[in-house]
């Protein structure tokens, strides 16, 4: 450290003689001083050198390779702060699997692979008997349908921003949906639980469980009794949650389709709708499926807004309108007062949850390419 | 005059090239004015594009060229602030006309840009999108109707087995080839070339030269250029904008060799532009 102090020091005064002669020669007015300021600038320069010739070896003033070399140790402190900023994301991330693994160790070896076929989940039993079956079921369910709900509204928001909406009306539901994508998901969750679930199982459930009651699947999955709590509540909010993150990413991407593209479609006589469906969303695939991936992600991953309106029920229902549980929210509604083989095996739930999420981010990557390959890139 | 005589000299086809027997017009420009909000573009623009014939638009950077273009096949309506008065006619149609199907006025009106567009799809793709949005045909019909195309777009033989590429995989010139063959495909009557060339290296401008050549035979062709050699070797008539003004409209051999007006002269000898 004590060596790099002194070079830098050293490219200081070297960069010092290099600004002083070169500012005396570019504020030379006429020919004459210019000479006479050159005799000047030589005699400092001579000067200069033979106080400072310790310091610059005698090369003169103007030592170009000496003024590189400080930049050069500018450079390799640069090199070296930004790897280490990227190496330390590894080592986090290698740190927290390893501390779930040694975390989930107890509950792995209890239960082996049965952990993820067991629906029952009775911590209280003896020995516990635990199984994560019910809330990868309901984590899934949940995030399936809020997407279902979140991808064409968010990406309808988003062709309505950038290619119908009148100008007057662009900035205040922009606005609008970035300030969505601000409220704390508590108060998603406050809300969904005083008024979303009681609206819900007072109006819009006991019509789909009229509607669809006695065909076959559909009469399962929307069967009653109407409930406050239910994936399908939760699966609302989430909808709601990541709604932002698609619209947003996707209007940024939609505003990079050059705009001679989009006339070069029209010029062929396409409508709006047609423009949108054949190239604006073929030309953005990858930054919307890059939005899309993020919200799962997110709806994978909501904890506080969920357990408060899911139910928290392990039981696994063919029902949407029934209460069940997610990962996130098992995990924060049990933690507090789990120990022992019960707090091992929320830990390992919390092990599934981030190798579903690997999963699922794999899956839409694989996609992406072969949707590449289909487009004959 | 004796400097202009020698610089145009070169062109030696120009002076024995006769020009063509006036042409029944297709598109018919009256008293247009067009506005970018305030900024008054076109000034009381009034011409002819005759049927099946190239008209060159030329003239310095920002004199309204792809502006007028841009008007003839309605271009400008999809950008707010932008509008129009006077009389736009093609054959008896109004183009001007705020209740017209733009889509269909599109179909009739095409229009190539200046950098290649290809849409992001396979190359048969791009030419049979456009032929969709009008026609419903079979498979075997569609084949038959987008090798017409390549054909047109003089594509074929360097793109016949590659049909299912993508259309970005094209080289600058191929993809411009393609989106001519794309307009082209949906039969228009007008073509609209907003200088087709200038991103492309000569062998392909030489290319799409020859091309339109070709196409107005079957096709009323307006093209701008800011080369003036292209203007003189492919356009019958040639149309000079300066300043949102129309300053002269005439054969392309007399504009090229005595024109009438001092600032055609001072711009095609070069003198400013």
């Amino acid at each position: 450290m004590l060596s790099g102090r002194s070079a830098a020091s050293n490219g200081r005064i070297a960069r010092h003689t290099t600004f002083r002669s070169r500012t005396d020669f570019a504020l030379c007015p006429g020919r004459e001083i210019n000479q006479k300021r050159i005799s000047l600038v030589q005699g400092i320069g001579v000067a200069d050198m033979a106080v400072e010739s310790n310091v610059i070896d005698a090369a003169g003033p103007y030592d170009r390779a000496k003024a590189l070399s400080a930049f050069k140790l500018g450079d390799v402190t640069f090199y070296w702060i930004t790897r280490l900023s990227a190496i330390s994301v590894l080592l986090i991330l290698g740190g927290i699997i390893i501390s779930l693994i040694i975390g989930a160790v107890p509950a792995m070896k209890e239960y082996g692979f049965a952990f993820l076929w067991t629906q029952r989940w009775a911590p209280s039993a003896d020995p516990p008997v635990l199984g994560a079956l019910g809330p990868m079921y309901g984590t899934l369910v949940t995030s399936f349908i809020a997407m279902l709900i979140a991808i064409p509204v968010g990406l309808g928001i988003a062709i309505f921003l950038t290619e119908l909406c009148p100008q007057w009306l662009r900035r205040p539901i922009g606005m609008a949906i970035e300030l969505l994508a601000g409220i704390p998901s508590i108060i998603y969750g406050m809300w969904g639980f005083f008024v979303l679930g009681p609206f819900l199982a007072n109006t819009f459930q006991p019509v789909m469980i009229k509607i669809f009651d006695g065909i076959p699947v559909l009469g399962a999955i929307f069967a009653g009794p109407p409930s406050y709590l239910s994936l399908f509540n939760a699966a609302l909010i989430l909808a709601i949650m990541v709604l932002p993150f698609i619209t947003s990413i996707s209007v940024d991407v939609f505003k990079t389709v050059p705009p001679v593209l989009k006339e070069a479609a029209y010029g062929v006589g396409c409508t709006t709708w047609e423009v949108v469906r054949s190239v604006v969303i073929p030309y953005t695939r990858v930054g919307i499926i890059g939005g899309v991936m993020l919200a799962l992600g997110r709806a994978l991953g909501e904890t506080m807004a969920v357990t408060f309106i899911i139910g928290n029920s392990f039981r696994i229902s063919s029902s949407i309108f029934a209460p069940g549980t997610t990962i996130s929210a098992a995990i924060a509604s049990e933690f507090a007062e789990s120990d022992g083989l019960h707090q091992s095996g929320l830990i390992l739930l919390g092990l599934l949850l981030f190798v579903l999420t690997f999963f699922v981010l794999a899956g839409a990557r694989l996609m992406l390419l072969r949707l590449e390959k289909k487009a004959g890139k | 005059m004796t400097d202009l005589s020698v610089s145009v000299s070169s062109n030696a086809h120009l002076a024995s090239q006769q020009p063509l027997p006036e042409a029944p017009a297709k598109v018919t420009v009256r008293n247009l004015n067009f506005y970018y909000g305030e900024h008054h573009a076109l000034k009381n623009i009034n011409l002819a594009l005759g049927t099946n014939r190239v008209t060159a638009f030329i003239g310095p950077s920002g004199c309204g060229k792809s502006t007028l273009l841009r008007i003839f096949n309605r271009m400008y309506d999809l950008y707010p602030g932008q509008r129009v008065t006077g009389q736009l006619m093609l054959d008896q149609t109004n183009i001007l006309d705020p209740k017209l199907d733009l889509n269909l006025l599109r179909a009739r009106v095409g229009m190539v840009f200046q950098k290649p567009t290809p849409f992001p799809m396979t190359i048969y793709e791009n030419i049979a999108f456009g032929i969709r949005l009008y026609e419903k045909i079979s498979k075997s019909e569609m084949d038959d109707r987008v090798e017409k195309a390549l054909r047109g777009g003089a594509l074929w033989n360097e793109v016949k087995d590659k049909l299912n590429a993508s259309g970005l995989s094209l080289s600058g010139g191929q993809q411009q080839r393609l989106c001519i063959a794309r307009t082209v495909a949906v039969r228009p009557e007008v073509i609209l070339f907003d200088e087709p060339c200038s991103a492309l290296d000569p062998i392909s401008t030489a290319k799409v030269e020859e091309l339109i050549q070709e196409l107005s035979e079957n096709y009323t062709i307006a093209i701008v250029t800011h080369n003036m050699q292209q203007a003189a070797r492919v356009s019958d008539k040639t149309a000079f904008m300066y300043l949102g003004e129309l300053i002269e409209f005439d054969d392309t051999s007399k504009i090229f060799t005595s024109p009438s007006d001092r600032r055609t002269q001072d711009y095609i000898t070069g003198r400013f532009g």
